[in-house]
């Protein structure tokens, strides 16, 4: 079912969305299950505090920027999105690859 | 499921300039989900150290690429090598280096290496220089593990290794 909504959307080589109208939380529900993620309340926050930020700054928040923002430690974030948690987050969040180093 | 990759950084240097691409190339590196070690040894253990970490300075002689425009000078020249050694020269160009990479949201060592160590790096300390300069587990942050040499490369097998 997940992979019928996946394919209804394009996604650049690294796996970010190409349109970011195309999101629905539907639709992070499903990258994150090809993520090997299960969303919860607290998933949830970070990508509502994320899409926020995007739409303010036009740029997806590096993880300091999400750690200091959400009050999320940096453990906890790399638990909730294992191997990279900001870029993981884009991906699910619809927003484009995060360019900050820090 | 293949092995994931390690990055491993041995910091060998102590000021505020030689700390900063460990630990920004580490704290990519557990961004791009692959595992990080530090290896701190020699001048480099000024930077776990409790009493330094904060305090790391950046000596301008020796380092080809200071330019006045740096100091916020509209001419943007070299500075000459010998202006670095007058009085307070370090401490001008240490502020002006904390203040620029303020700017830039790069946090303090101190919250930096926790931040690292959150995320799942590893810290360790050369105990030969450990031994050499006296200190003991105390002078180290929090979480600093001190291992020999030997310790330290059968820790990072396989692993890609960059020397500071």
């Amino acid at each position: 079912m997940s992979d019928d909504i996946l394919s209804t959307v394009a996604f650049d080589a690294e796996g970010y969305l190409v349109n970011p109208d195309d999101w629905t939380p539907e639709l992070a529900e499903a990258i994150a299950a090809r993520e090997g993620i299960q969303l919860t309340e607290k998933h949830w926050q970070v990508i509502n505090f994320c899409r926020q930020k995007a739409a303010e700054t036009g740029k997806s928040p590096t993880l300091r920027q999400i750690s200091v923002g959400t009050g999320i430690s940096t453990k906890e974030l790399f638990q909730l999105f294992p191997k990279g948690p900001a870029k993981r987050v884009a991906k699910i969040a619809g927003l484009k690859k995060p360019e900050g180093c820090i | 499921m293949s092995e994931n990759r390690h990055m491993a950084f041995i910091c060998s240097k102590g000021n505020l300039d030689m700390a900063y691409p460990a630990l920004i190339m580490g704290w990519a590196a557990l961004g791009n989900g692959v595992d990080v070690t530090i290896f701190f040894t020699f001048w480099g253990l000024d930077i776990i150290r409790k009493k330094t970490m904060d305090r790391l300075k950046l000596p301008p002689v020796g380092i080809a690429g200071m330019r006045t425009g740096m100091m916020g000078l509209p001419v943007d020249i070299g500075i000459p090598q010998i202006m670095g050694v007058l009085p307070g020269m370090t401490e001008v160009a240490t502020a002006l280096m904390r203040k620029k990479m303020e700017e830039l949201e790069v946090p303090p060592i101190s919250e930096f290496l926790q931040m690292l160590q959150d995320a799942g790096a590893k810290l360790y300390a050369c105990k030969m220089t450990v031994d050499m300069m006296g200190l003991t587990q105390d002078d180290f942050m929090d979480g600093v593990e001190i291992v020999t040499a030997g310790d330290f490369i059968d820790k990072t097998e396989g692993a890609q290794i960059i020397f500071i």
